[in-house]
Order: C-alpha cells, then structure tokens, then sequence
C-alpha cells in the first residue's frame, strides 16, 4: 500500500520536508485496502457461520478450496506479472470467499480451483491488479465455471439427495417457484434452512454481515438502497398483476443470492460507480436487471448477470456523473 | 521497384513477422467464428489459402491494367469470384462442413487479409512474388487458426479434430467452444505472442 505521509519538520537539525499532494487529502491513515478486506470478512462471517451450518462439510471443502486457489493464483499471477505480492492486502481471501459462498455445495473441486483462477487471473490481475479491474472478480470466475460446467452449475446440481444434509434434498427456492410454483416459507428463508449456493441462503445473516459492512461505512448504503428498493417496487407491480396472492416481494426479497449479492459483491467498491448519484442508478439498474432475469429469462436467479452487466456500465455511470464545479454554470 | 521486399521476404514475412492474426490482426471474424474446432478452422484456412493464392495470382496478372480509383471493385469482384468457386466446391464435397461454417465461407469475400495482399503486394509485384507472398500468409493463417482452435477444442470438448485425447475423466470445458471462449483464448494468445516478442528483442 502507499507509503505513510511524511511528516514535515522533524527536528530542528533535519532538512524539513513538506509534503504535496493533490487533493484528496484523506485525513484517516487507518482506512486501507486491508481495513476494508478485513471488515468484509468480519462481515462475511455470520454467512460463513451458517454455510458451515447448513451443509456442514460441504461449505467447509468449498471454502478451503477457493480460498487456497485465489491465494495461490494471486501469487502466481502477481509473480508473473513482476510486481510486488499482494496477499498480505487480504483482497484474494475475499475473493475465494465470496466465490466460495456463490458455489453451491455439490461443485466438484475442480470448478472451485477454475473458478479461482479465472476470477484472480483474468478478472482481476490481467487488468492490472486490485482497484484496476472492471467486472467483480468473484463474479467473472462464477460466471465461467457457470457456462463451462453448465451441470455442475445449474438448477439441478444444488439437489443431492445422499450427501446427509437436509437442506440439500430440495429444490432451491428460487427453482421450486419458478418451475412448479411452489413456494418457500419466509421464515425458513430468513433463517436460512433452504437449498442454494453456500453463502446466500440465510436472509439474517446477510442482513446482519451488510448491516455492519454498512455501519462501517465499508459499503456505501447508496447500492443496496438502489437494488432493494427497486426489487420491492417490481416485485410488488408482479405480485398485483401475477395474482401471486401477496407474500411474493419477501419470498423475492429473501430468497436467492438477493441480499448476499446487494450487501457483499454490488459494493464492490472497484467496480461501481463513484458518485452517490451514479451508486445510485448503479442500484436501480441491478435490481431492474435483477427482477427481469428472474421473472423472464430461463435462469431462475439473476443476481450474477445483474452485478456483471451494470459493472460494465459503471465506466460510463461515472461519465454521467461527474459532479459540477462550485462556480462553473 | 527497388524497395519492395523480394519473394523469400514476403513468403517468411507471412508465417511470423507479419502473422496476419497475431501481427496485423486482420481476419478477426473467422478467426473468432470457427475456431471452435480443429475441423472447421482447417477448412476455413484451406479456403482462405484457395481464395487468396487465385486472387493474389489474378490481381498480379492484370495489375498493368488496374486504375487506381476502381482497383478496390476489382480486388473484390476477383475475391468473390473465387469465394464462389470455393463455397460451391465445399458444399459439393464436405456438405457437412459447409453448413457447419454456414455463412463465414461466403463472408470470406470481406476479409480483410485478402483485399490488404491485393493492395500491398500483388497489385505491385510480379506473379511470382504475389504467389509465394499469398503461401506465406495463408501459412501464417493457417496456423494461427490451429493455435486457437487447439487450445479451444483441447478445453472444449478434451479431444482434437473430433478424437478423444484427453482421459474420460475431463471435465468439457463447455465455454471454451462458446463465443466467450474464443475472445478470451484469442486475447490470452495475443498476449503471449507480444510477450515472447518484447522478451526477443
């Protein structure tokens, strides 16, 4: 990370040296790259928690295994690249978790290994490293193993029946209501006993992880407000005009990777917008992008393209947006 | 003309140094569309090579009669001759093949690669250099082509030219036969081959 500041005058003996800088003059040396790494894993563990307890060994396989791989990549990317190794900034280990929490459980280890390469390689250091990247690492490497490995991947690979894990005998959420609307109770949404990928099953505890991300100020409330806002005021309009019969704006609020995407992987604070204004219709266009995957596309979740796309549009949001000089009419 | 390369020049320039994938990045369309397999992008670098020897040969023959503000039509109509001839012939023999590649055999009348020879090469240089100039592009092509489609093909499905090579136990790759492979497999290339030339000199 950058070199602390150097303090002018130190002595009345040594040369005195004054420190220029163009703005912004940020006054917190403590807000690091790693402060916020580790804030995100502290708000990540409650998800960890009951990914661990939801499919036991499962979770812990996938999440050793992610974490490892994006470590590793990162080092040998790094490496590759001649640059100075930054796993100490704790980026990677971020990375493999949430990637992790994205996989569903039954992924063989090679689509976490891929996945992790892909992500760290191609999504982040090929751009140049951290804060270079446009599209979420976490995200990029999902999204390949998704369309390479579409059986590891898909709808029916969360169902299996012999792994000795209750949650996993069922149809995900978001699948049973797509293809046979059937739907899950909000409680066990909420608490999180349902099928899914690893880390977004439990509603309370991504509420709990953002919430202190958020109160941290380590995710800007900007996005989540956009996406959820938007997902409610949607889900509402469907609800009235599906004839759903109510219920449908919680069971869309809480089930899926809704809540765990909005809190852990929009924030990414490298591939969104800057601005408030553009944070946002960063949000906005998530959420709308978010309700119409799920509602008219053949996937039954859309929080992945979602992130994906309005990650692409953040360079030109930021375009947008750029905020007027005081003065300049 | 005393500054054009010679023969030889032009026939090694084509392979490496002025690869026309890697160095002048022309014929992206093909290069991205049929390389999802070894087949087809050796049937698509066999056409092109077809196409770009007959059209180089032609242009060379009647360059004393070209004017310079209809040269372009005639390059063109020269290619599309033989695009025809090739496209005909394909769908007679390989008709497999030729709905395989579908449209991109006809799309080879717009490929840059052989209007650039035209202008460059055989619209000023003799038969004999026009020829051996198209080989060493069409060799160049060709094995870009090969690299690309290898590498996809290997990931894709575990195998090359349709026969298995890799154990059962791969896991097919499925994007790398998908666009998104061939966008990736291609930069990571490029990438390399920039690579090894900044390492050379």
């Amino acid at each position: 990370m950058s070199e602390k500041n150097e303090i002018s005058g130190q002595g009345l003996g040594s040369d005195i040296a004054i420190h220029v800088a163009p703005s912004p003059h940020l006054s917190d040396q403590t807000f690091t790259t790693r402060r916020m790494m580790t804030d995100v894993l502290i708000g990540l563990l409650p998800l960890v928690v009951m990914s661990v307890y939801v499919f036991r060994m499962f979770a812990v396989t996938q999440l050793v295994i992610c974490v490892l791989a994006c470590m590793a990549s990162e080092f040998v990317f790094v490496k590759m690249r001649s640059k100075p190794v930054t796993l100490n900034d704790f980026s990677a280990v971020v990375t493999g978790v949430i990637l992790a929490l994205s996989l569903p459980g039954t992924a063989p280890w090679y689509v976490g290994v891929l996945a992790s390469v892909i992500a760290i390689g191609i999504g982040k250091v090929i751009f140049g490293g951290l804060g270079m990247n446009i599209f979420n690492p976490a995200m990029v490497g999902r999204a390949f193993v998704m369309i390479a490995f579409a059986s590891a991947m898909g709808a029916s690979a969360y169902i299996n029946a012999d792994g000795g894990v209750d949650a996993m005998s069922m149809a995900t959420p978001l699948t049973a209501f797509k293809q046979s609307g059937v739907a899950t109770s909000i409680l066990d949404l909420f608490v999180g006993v349902t099928n899914g990928s690893l880390g977004e099953t439990s509603a309370f505890a991504c509420l709990l992880g953002g919430g202190y991300l958020l109160y941290r100020r380590t995710a800007s409330w900007e996005i989540p407000a956009g996406i959820l806002s938007t997902v409610i005021v949607l889900s509402a309009w469907a609800d009235m005009s599906g004839g759903f019969g109510g219920g449908f704006v919680l069971h869309q609020l809480f089930g899926g990777a809704l809540l765990f995407g909005t809190f852990f992987i929009a924030t990414d604070p490298v591939s969104s917008p800057v601005t408030p204004k553009g944070k946002w219709i960063f949000g906005i266009g998530a959420g709308a992008l978010i309700m119409v995957i799920r509602l008219f596309s053949g996937y039954p979740e859309g929080v992945m393209f979602a992130v994906l796309l309005m990650n692409a549009m953040t360079p030109l949001i930021n375009r947008w947006t750029i905020p007027k000089p005081t003065g300049v009419a | 003309m005393a500054d054009q390369p010679t023969a030889l020049e032009r026939f090694v320039q084509g392979i490496l140094p002025e690869n026309p994938v890697y160095r002048q990045l022309l014929g992206m369309c093909p290069t991205l569309a049929v390389t999802n397999g070894m087949k087809p992008a050796m049937t698509m670098a066999c056409s092109v090579a077809f196409v770009l020897l007959c059209a180089n040969i032609v242009t060379s023959l009647i360059r004393g009669l070209l004017k310079p503000h209809l040269r372009i039509v005639v390059f063109t109509l020269t290619i599309a001759t033989f695009v025809t001839i090739a496209d005909r012939v394909l769908a007679a023999y390989l008709y497999q093949m030729s709905k395989t590649l579908g449209p991109y055999i006809p799309l080879i009348i717009v490929n840059c690669l052989i209007i650039c020879r035209c202008e460059v090469c055989a619209s000023k240089q003799n038969v004999f250099t026009a020829a051996s100039d198209a080989v060493g592009q069409s060799i160049g092509f060709g094995l870009a082509l090969a690299s690309i489609a290898m590498v996809r093909e290997l990931l894709g499905t575990g195998g090359l030219f349709g026969i298995a090579i890799l154990p059962t136990a791969w896991p097919d790759w499925v994007i790398m036969v998908l666009p998104p492979g061939a966008f990736i497999t291609l930069g990571l290339l490029l990438g390399c081959v920039n690579w090894l030339e900044m390492r050379r000199s």
